[in-house]
């Protein structure tokens, strides 16, 4: 480990909050990471390569959250992760309904 | 622990371990594993993970193929979530630490976050339960290969848990490896309802939404006596259940001796002991536990589930199997239908959505209103009466003009037999039950036109309390030992004696230990209950005097509210026969 973790505060912009396609694209990156990426709120903490533990956060549009990134690669890392979580999304593209069978 | 409601169909308890029966049927038992096998166990599931994200991934590919890559992004997040090394965590450990098989492990680990889902109720997040237990089937469908479990093929002693079972499903039921079923769905008449009966083992229907609450293995108790489902009992629960149920079952076995022996105080006052039954074959259930006859002959079955009305040889053919059974000497009293009218919508007449249906065109008013209907029940009992000791009895009466009314009817039938030189006796007991409070307010008046009376206190404890038993907010209004709905049976019970006839309880009540002093006290000679209750009634029966009844009465009644009174009734019955207060 090359010197503490890197922190980064931003406030969720997405209108349909941080859910669903926010974390997958998160999680998602933050696999790619060797050392642990942890996301807080307030002071709740969750594994932030956890879908799961991230849909616990339960965070909407407005809610600033904190992601912390430990580990050799941590400072490009920190910036890419940070970026996702302030992501607006992209506009005009809500979640697509689930596909009929067929 | 949690506790559900529903509605009782057939007495007993049971405590298993849990057989969940999902909408595609998968079976996830709890199976534990060897210390030496848990490594090989954890490696199984990884493969079986994996199997699972190939499978996700395939999706991914043919759906973006098929309708876009947006669709497609469901299926990433179905892959990533496999994958989700919190997920993996929790169920390696739990592999480990429980030594459970991965099924299960699986199953507990998805269910227990699905369920924190449903808990954040709210909008999108709520909704990816629903991927939570798609991905559970496909982590089970990998898993589980294609050794599903079959219902056929059960080896260990089960309670069975499902959303609803069709009538074919239940029917392939074994009971000896079944031990217990309860359903999210379904009422008192429904199939399951009446199957249950049939198959003798305890359960428990209309429970609500409850099975993402369960995973295959759990421990359950179904409590089919006061219609409960415990999931997940604690140490307390378990162990008064376990007790109460040993304490029975040894109980029981004394009491098929019983059989031979009449219902009789032990100062020598005689009690019919009578069955309360639902098909033909229950006459049988009655007899193997020496009962005096069936007291409550329900006749609903024959309407369910049917294209059409019964005719009346259908009647006919099920009353005289009854008949056969029980032989020419033993009463059985045959309740005309009884159904509402929300049960009972045909091709040819729909049923009307009811706002009230519990006050509503129901049991004997649907008959009024229906009269060939309610003729061709008449023509099979009277017919059937020309071979043994049958009784007739109106469900739901709540006037004079209605029992007028009916008794006009039969009067009708029995000319038309008459005229087409149809055998039948001319002097068919008739009789009514008292289960509205209007009846049972105005019981003298109805003592005079009729042989007998039979107290339905299910109904008229609901109708007295003006409440529902089912609705868990009310509930606890609902007591038999009211003070209220004490004193309509009295009433009704003085009206019978003045009048000279025969006055029987056929409800819930009837059977359930706790009121037999009081029953008897307040001057009740005749009880019908379920067949499977008749042993224990009838040792109770035989283990009292009418004195000590009467006094324990006397004391019941001076108490003020019907908790104080079900909690003394509770002891003292107690007191004379602890086994059989659970």
């Amino acid at each position: 480990m090359n010197g503490g973790p890197l922190r980064r505060t931003v406030t969720v912009t997405n209108p349909m909050g941080f859910h669903f396609r926010p974390i997958a694209a998160f999680a998602q990156l933050a696999g790619r990471f060797q050392g642990n990426v942890t996301v807080w709120k307030g002071d709740r903490r969750v594994n932030g390569k956890s879908p799961l533990e991230l849909m616990t956060l339960a965070a909407e549009q407005g809610t600033e959250l904190t992601v912390e990134v430990s580990g050799p690669d941590a400072a490009g890392a920190v910036d890419a992760l940070a970026e996702v979580l302030a992501s607006p999304g992209q506009e005009d593209e809500p979640e697509p309904p689930l596909p009929l069978k067929g | 622990m949690e506790i559900k409601r529903g509605t009782p169909v057939f007495p007993g308890v049971t405590i298993g371990p849990a057989l969940v029966l999902d909408t595609e049927g998968y079976r996830i038992p709890q199976r534990f594993i060897a210390s030496e096998q848990v490594e090989a166990e954890v490696e199984r599931f990884r493969q079986g993970q994996a199997a699972a994200v190939l499978e996700a991934e395939d999706n991914r590919r043919t759906v973006s193929d098929k309708l876009g890559g947006q669709y497609g992004a469901i299926f990433t997040f179905h892959v990533l979530f496999l994958q989700d090394p919190t997920l993996q965590q929790e169920i390696i450990s739990a592999i480990r630490e429980h030594g459970w098989a991965a099924e299960y492990a699986v199953s507990r680990v998805m269910r227990g976050h699905a369920k924190d889902f449903e808990r954040v109720a709210q909008g999108p997040f709520a909704s990816r339960a629903a991927d939570l237990f798609d991905l559970e089937k496909a982590m089970l469908r990998n898993l589980l290969g294609h050794r599903r479990e079959q219902l056929q093929h059960l080896n260990v002693p089960v309670v069975v848990l499902a959303h609803d079972l069709t009538p074919s499903e239940t029917a392939a039921l074994d009971p000896a490896m079944v031990h217990a079923f309860a359903t999210e769905a379904g009422g008192r008449t429904s199939h399951t309802a009446i199957m249950a009966g049939a198959l003798e083992i305890p359960a428990v229907v209309g429970l609500g939404k409850f099975l993402t609450d369960v995973s295959g293995g759990d421990l359950v108790i179904v409590d089919g006596n006061r219609g409960l489902v415990i999931l997940d009992p604690d140490d307390e629960t378990r162990a008064s259940y376990e007790v109460a149920r040993k304490s029975f079952h040894k109980f029981e076995s004394g009491l098929t001796q019983l059989r031979e022996l009449p219902a009789q105080t032990r100062d020598g006052v005689r009690i019919a002991l009578l069955g309360n039954i639902e098909f033909p074959h229950e006459a049988d259930h009655c007899l193997e536990r020496g009962a005096d006859g069936v007291g409550l002959y329900r006749t609903e079955f024959l309407y369910l589930g049917l294209q059409s009305d019964p005719t009346e040889a259908e009647h006919l053919d099920a009353y005289l199997r009854v008949i056969r059974a029980l032989g020419p000497q033993r009463p059985v009293v045959i309740r005309t239908l009884d159904l509402g009218a929300d049960k009972f919508a045909t091709p040819s007449e729909p049923a009307n959505h009811e706002r009230n249906p519990f006050l509503g065109l129901r049991s004997v008013r649907l008959c009024l209103k229906n009269l060939p209907l309610f003729k061709t029940q008449m023509r099979a009992i009277l017919r059937a009466s020309a071979a043994g000791d049958v009784r007739i009895m109106f469900p739901m009466v709540s006037t004079l003009a209605e029992l007028r009314e009916c008794k006009r009817i039969l009067a009708e039938v029995k000319r038309d037999l008459d005229a087409e030189g149809v055998p039948f006796n001319r002097q068919l007991p008739i009789g009514t039950m008292i289960e509205v409070p209007s009846a049972a307010i105005m019981a003298s008046q109805l003592a005079r036109e009729v042989d007998f009376f039979s107290i339905g206190t299910n109904d008229l404890v609901q109708y007295t309390l003006a409440a529902d038993r089912t609705n868990e907010h009310v509930a606890s209004l609902y007591n038999p030992a009211d003070p209220a709905v004490l004193q309509l049976i009295r009433m009704v019970v003085a009206a019978a004696e003045q009048q000279g006839i025969t006055v029987n309880v056929c409800g819930e009540m009837s059977g359930e230990p706790m009121y037999t002093l009081l029953l008897l006290g307040m001057g009740l000679r005749q009880l019908s209950v379920t067949p499977h209750n008749i042993p224990e009634i009838k040792k109770l029966i035989r283990s009292v005097s009418v004195e000590e009844a009467e006094a324990v009465t006397d004391e019941a009644l001076r108490l003020e509210t019907g908790r104080d009174i079900t909690n003394f009734l509770r002891e003292q019955t107690r007191r004379i026969l602890p086994e059989v207060v659970g």
